[in-house]
């Protein structure tokens, strides 16, 4: 390891007496969390607390004509009934666009629909009753008619002329639209020994998150204070949206986030369900809560993935990959979703596609365009899981067309482990990966020559087995480039504040969120170790704008990376100060102590010297003791930021292991390996957990997941029934591996790995099905998800 | 997805339930709830009152009476599965019920509701179908069977009248020479199948007599496929894959071609069961 401190030479810091570093120390909210006792917004009940609930558009398109609530406002315990028009006087729109974006455009968006609605869920109305079924029961009495307009629904004919335009005012369809053209694309592909070109589909998803979105919001008006109750990843940035459309300055918005039952990049963009609740709090002046039931959630949750791609790749025969083209079509809803807009995913995908190797010829273009479906926007591996099936598709199906083993063939195209650090053909820039020892990582891990032989001996009696590989690269711990310099108020530094307690305990505000990841273990061990303390001292407390940090929250893997970076710095600061204590205490040079076990020692000899209550004590309770003109500071605040690359790029290489059985068109998973680089693993426990998850909500992608809609934009499937989430049932056991290449930004050079499993878990999956059915002679299949029926057409069975 | 306001019955006795089944139009009966309180949830529908029938005592026994199994409604699926009884005597609704939902489901779900519901994808009508077996419900009238041929009329339709309580079901104690075969396809485990299918067929010698094949998910109720059992009871399965006449529609999993050639690979794969001896 690289960290270098004052620590005696036998130990790095990481490796200092308290290290917690590199241990699978169990969550200290688990009891919690597992005995039932979490506090989730969902759990949020206050004095004089009302309930909205929503009538929402059940036309994808269409002009609201009236809205008669009269029925509804006699309904027993109705409070009020809002319409767009009227919340509007209390909460103004926004857009959702970011500078550095060129060109993106999008229409202002309202908490409740004003005038037409532009995606089937929109919400229209709002009823706000004294519990939730009273609220429902008014919604069904509220007479809304509409005149049904065009739906445009098929991103496809979504800029042909004849195509109605869903805002007038943006002149047409298109949101975004992106062009690269690297190296010499055109000469390369004229001069490749083949080329293969193909079509990838993947189907619209959505993440589907244990708890719902949920936000209960209470306007004082005594104080002028909003009081926001919310399941969010970024409080910070929503206290700034919640401020900036009620026109009140931050410091009059409190947000508070306590336990959230998972988001996956689902709970990071603002809703207009949510921010209508905050307006109704305001206008209403009383608290306001909303919780989205399963059936609103479908149809207003953000969806993601929604891609058309062309791809073509070119290779020489000896397996060098000579050219990568893509043409990206997307269908982001009727709105770019504020504040970090719908063109994110389709940038990323022009990005990251055949980031893992050294081809220097890429060309790539990407059209983002409205639709009237929900809307579309970042969820967990935003544009990887795209980019890599691409990719991986497009590598696979080559090495393929020239007879040449898929690793072999990797082994040959991906950038050597010396080369850092270097940048891909589209300017991303690497400090360090590690893609061929993860590969070799995982060839023995899997043992792929025995699979290899097991898959040809067991062909032989009918049973068709596949093997697939993806590398991968993911996007972690962003700077300020991914959302600062285009505008948006969402901060990508983090801090940390740890104070001393009167018995020597330690207590950590964080400005990064918990969401079920273990965000709060890993602030614990990092603040436990570099301080000095057992980690049953320290008490992580997140999600409060008026006391923690100024932070980023939890999104792009940036939590450990960047929170834990925080948190270390500031257990050091403290444990500085608080030697400084120390040393006046025992008249000691604060240079020759430490604090080990929560303990002041001698650093040399280890000789406890002071325990930390009774520092504490004399600091809090006889400062008159301590010598004249010195102040005890126990309490330390430390913030971080990477600076030195726009983002600490991880790597890594995941197979799958299938079995496809042909009369049914049924895939059966029967393993799964993910090798991955995340630097400094600081927990491997909730590391692995990480990729597991996410190669879960991967596979999820490939085989499962889809929100389906008619040509009407009607989403046929929107309830837990139709809409197929993995199962543990149909899960392969998923085994992990490292290697480990810190980045040198940070002390502890750790980078994320929350999005690494689900970056890679798709492409891998397609493979695996393609390499079981390609000698069946089945055209590849590039339409994800794999359906039983899609598989049966393939093999021509039906 | 809260349910519109009913009023709440718990009825003591089955006369109770089916007098107030009388007083009310618009009743529901409550049993194991799995599918009545989604649709409430769901608003998909709202009646004013339900009867909760599960105070009722004497409906979920398991017994052997005169050759016939007979499962009293309110058995709850999970009850049915370690049920040695119907292990040894209805070997072919042991076969089926892990198949049915997910074990939440299963301790609260019963065998009568699921019977009464009659989903048309559903295991346990078809299992019904396939053993020929009967229903016991008591109306205003009394008690009367109803023969499980008569007893699924349509989409979610019963021959059960507006104030009935299906009380029981029966079906034949299986012999030595009972052959049972189950299989489904369903996209995960715990799903409706796309389509499934319950068979029961008596060993005659080498062929089979009695054959009695009932798919599910694949019409507006269980289905007997006639012609293939004849086909069947030579012995011939290619035959009896070739004389499949279903004609199931397009739904949100598979497309109506996908399901009548999964049928078919199905028949295959329940016809090899169908052929090992019981163990």
């Amino acid at each position: 390891m690289k960290i270098t401190d004052d620590s005696p030479p036998v130990l790095t810091a990481l490796d200092r007496p308290n290290s917690y570093i590199g241990r699978s120390v169990p969550r200290p909210n688990l009891q919690r969390l597992t005995q039932g006792r979490g506090q989730y917004v969902s759990d949020v009940t206050l004095p004089r607390m009302a309930h909205v609930a929503f009538v929402r558009s059940p036309h994808a398109h269409a002009r609201i004509k009236s809205i008669a609530a009269d029925m509804a406002k006699k309904s027993p315990g109705v409070i009020a009934v809002v319409t767009g028009v009227e919340l509007a006087k209390v909460m103004t729109p926004w857009v959702g666009v970011l500078t550095h974006l060129k060109g993106l455009k999008s229409a202002p968006q309202h908490p409740i629909a004003v005038d037409v609605a532009c995606w089937q869920g929109e919400a229209v109305c709002a009823v706000v009753a004294r519990t939730r079924a009273e609220a429902e029961d008014g919604c069904e009495l509220v007479e809304i008619k509409y005149e049904e307009l065009p739906a445009v629904t098929d991103p496809e004919t979504a800029l042909d002329a004849k195509t109605p335009v869903i805002h007038a005012a943006l002149g047409d369809n298109l949101c975004f639209e992106r062009k690269l053209d690297v190296g010499a694309v055109d000469k390369a592909f004229a001069e490749s020994d083949a080329v293969v070109e193909t079509t990838f589909m993947f189907g619209r998803h959505t993440g589907v998150t244990t708890e719902p979105r949920a936000v209960v919001a209470d306007w004082n008006p005594s104080e002028q204070r909003m009081t926001v109750y919310q399941g969010t990843q970024a409080p910070h940035m929503m206290q700034n949206l919640f401020a900036k459309h009620l026109n009140l300055a931050e410091h009059q918005v409190r947000v508070l986030t306590k336990d959230v039952g998972g988001s996956f990049g689902i709970k990071v963009h603002t809703y207009a369900d949510e921010m209508a609740t905050v307006a109704l709090s305001k206008l209403l002046k009383r608290p306001v809560k909303f919780v989205a039931d399963r059936i609103e959630s479908f149809v207003t949750d953000i969806h993601a993935r929604d891609h058309r791609i062309k791809a073509k790749i070119g290779v020489s025969k000896d397996g060098t990959i000579t050219a990568f083209e893509i043409d990206d079509l997307t269908g982001i809803g009727p709105y770019s979703v504020y504040p970090r807009t719908s063109g994110i995913e389709a940038n990323q995908i022009v990005n990251l596609t055949g980031g893992p190797y050294t081809c220097p010829n890429y060309r790539a273009q990407a059209k983002v365009v409205f639709q009237n479906k929900n809307v579309m926007c970042q969820y967990r591996a935003v544009g990887h899981p795209i980019a890599v099936a691409v990719t991986e598709g497009l590598v696979e199906l080559a090495a393929a067309k020239i007879g040449m083993d898929p690793l072999e063939f990797r082994r040959r195209n991906l950038i050597a482990d010396d080369a850092y650090p270097t940048q891909s053909a589209a300017g991303l820039k690497f400090e360090k990966l590690s893609h061929h020892e993860a590969l070799a990582h995982l060839d023995s891990m899997m043992n792929y020559a025995g699979l290899r032989a097991e898959q040809k001996a067991l062909r032989a009696k009918g049973i068709h087995r596949g093997i697939g590989f993806a590398s991968f690269i993911e996007v972690t711990n962003p700077s300020a480039a991914f959302y600062g310099v285009g505008g948006a108020r969402i901060t990508s530094q983090d801090g940390a504040t740890v104070k001393l307690d009167a018995q020597g305990a330690l207590i950590i505000h964080s400005g990064v969120t918990e969401q079920g990841q273990g965000a709060e273990a890993v602030l614990a061990q990092c603040v436990a170790s570099s301080f000095g303390v057992s980690i049953n001292k320290v008490r992580v407390v997140t999600g409060d704008t008026d006391n923690t940090p100024y932070g980023g929250g939890t999104w792009a893997s940036r939590a450990a990376g960047i929170g834990g970076e925080a948190a270390w710095q500031a257990g050091k600061a403290l444990r500085g100060n608080v030697l400084a204590v120390a040393g006046a205490m025992l008249q000691a040079k604060p240079d020759d102590l430490d604090i080990r076990n929560g303990i002041v020692v001698d650093k040399a000899s280890g000789t406890e010297r002071l325990g930390l209550d009774e520092l504490a004590r004399v600091a809090y309770f006889r400062p008159d003791t301590l010598p004249p003109g010195f102040q005890a500071e126990l309490m330390a605040t430390r913030h971080y930021v990477p600076r030195a690359w726009p983002f600490a790029f991880t790597n890594g290489i995941q197979a799958s292991y299938l079995e496809v059985d042909t009369d049914t068109g049924f895939v059966k998973l029967l393993k799964h390996w993910c090798v991955e680089d995340c630097g400094t693993i600081i927990n491997p426990q909730l590391v692995d957990e990480q990729i597991r998850g996410g190669v879960v909500q991967g596979i999820g992608a490939a085989l499962f997941e889809h929100c389906r809609y008619d040509e009407r934009g009607q989403m046929l499937n929107g309830n837990m029934a139709d809409y197929l989430v993995p199962m543990a049932v149909e899960m392969p056991d998923i085994d992990c591996g490292h290697v480990v290449s810190p980045t040198a930004d940070s002390e502890l050079g750790a980078k994320g790995a929350g999005e690494a499993g689900t970056a890679g878990a798709p492409a891998c999956v397609m493979n695996a099905i393609n390499d079981a059915l390609r000698p069946l002679g089945a055209q590849p299949l590039t339409d994800m998800p794999f359906t039983p029926d899609k598989i049966l057409r393939a093999l021509g069975k039906v | 997805m809260k349910p519109a306001p009913f009023a709440y019955k718990r009825a003591r006795a089955l006369e109770e339930a089916v007098a107030a089944l009388g007083e009310h139009a618009d009743a529901r009966l409550l049993a194991g709830g799995q599918s009545l309180i989604a649709t409430l949830n769901m608003r998909l529908s709202a009646p004013r009152l339900l009867i909760d029938i599960n105070g009722i005592g004497g409906l979920d026994g398991i017994a052997l009476k005169a050759g016939k199994l007979e499962i009293g409604a309110l058995t709850r699926h999970a009850q049915a599965e370690r049920s040695e009884v119907i292990a040894r005597h209805a070997p072919l609704i042991a076969r089926a019920i892990p198949h049915i939902g997910h074990a939440a489901i299963r301790n609260r779900g019963t065998l009568g509701g699921s019977i009464a519901f009659a989903d048309p994808a559903a295991e346990l009508p078809a299992c019904l179908l396939a053993l020929d077996g009967e229903v016991d419900a008591t109306g205003p009238k009394g008690k009367r069977t109803i023969k499980a041929a008569d007893f699924f009329k349509g989409l979610f339709e019963t021959a059960l009248g507006p104030q009935d309580v299906l009380t029981a079901i029966r079906v034949p104690a299986a012999t030595k020479d009972t052959r049972v075969g189950f299989a489904e396809l369903a996209r995960r485990h715990g799903d409706y199948a796309i389509v499934g299918l319950a068979a029961s067929a008596r060993a005659d010698g080498k062929s089979f007599a009695d054959v009695r094949l009932a798919f599910f998910g694949v019409g507006a109720t269980a289905l007997r496929a006639k012609k293939a059992e004849t086909a069947l009871a030579s012995g011939n399965v290619d035959a009896a894959v070739a004389a499949l006449d279903l004609d199931p529609q397009d739904d949100l999993q598979a497309t109506a071609a996908v399901k009548k050639h999964l049928a078919g690979v199905l028949l295959r794969r329940v016809a090899k069961q169908l052929m090992e001896a019981r163990p």
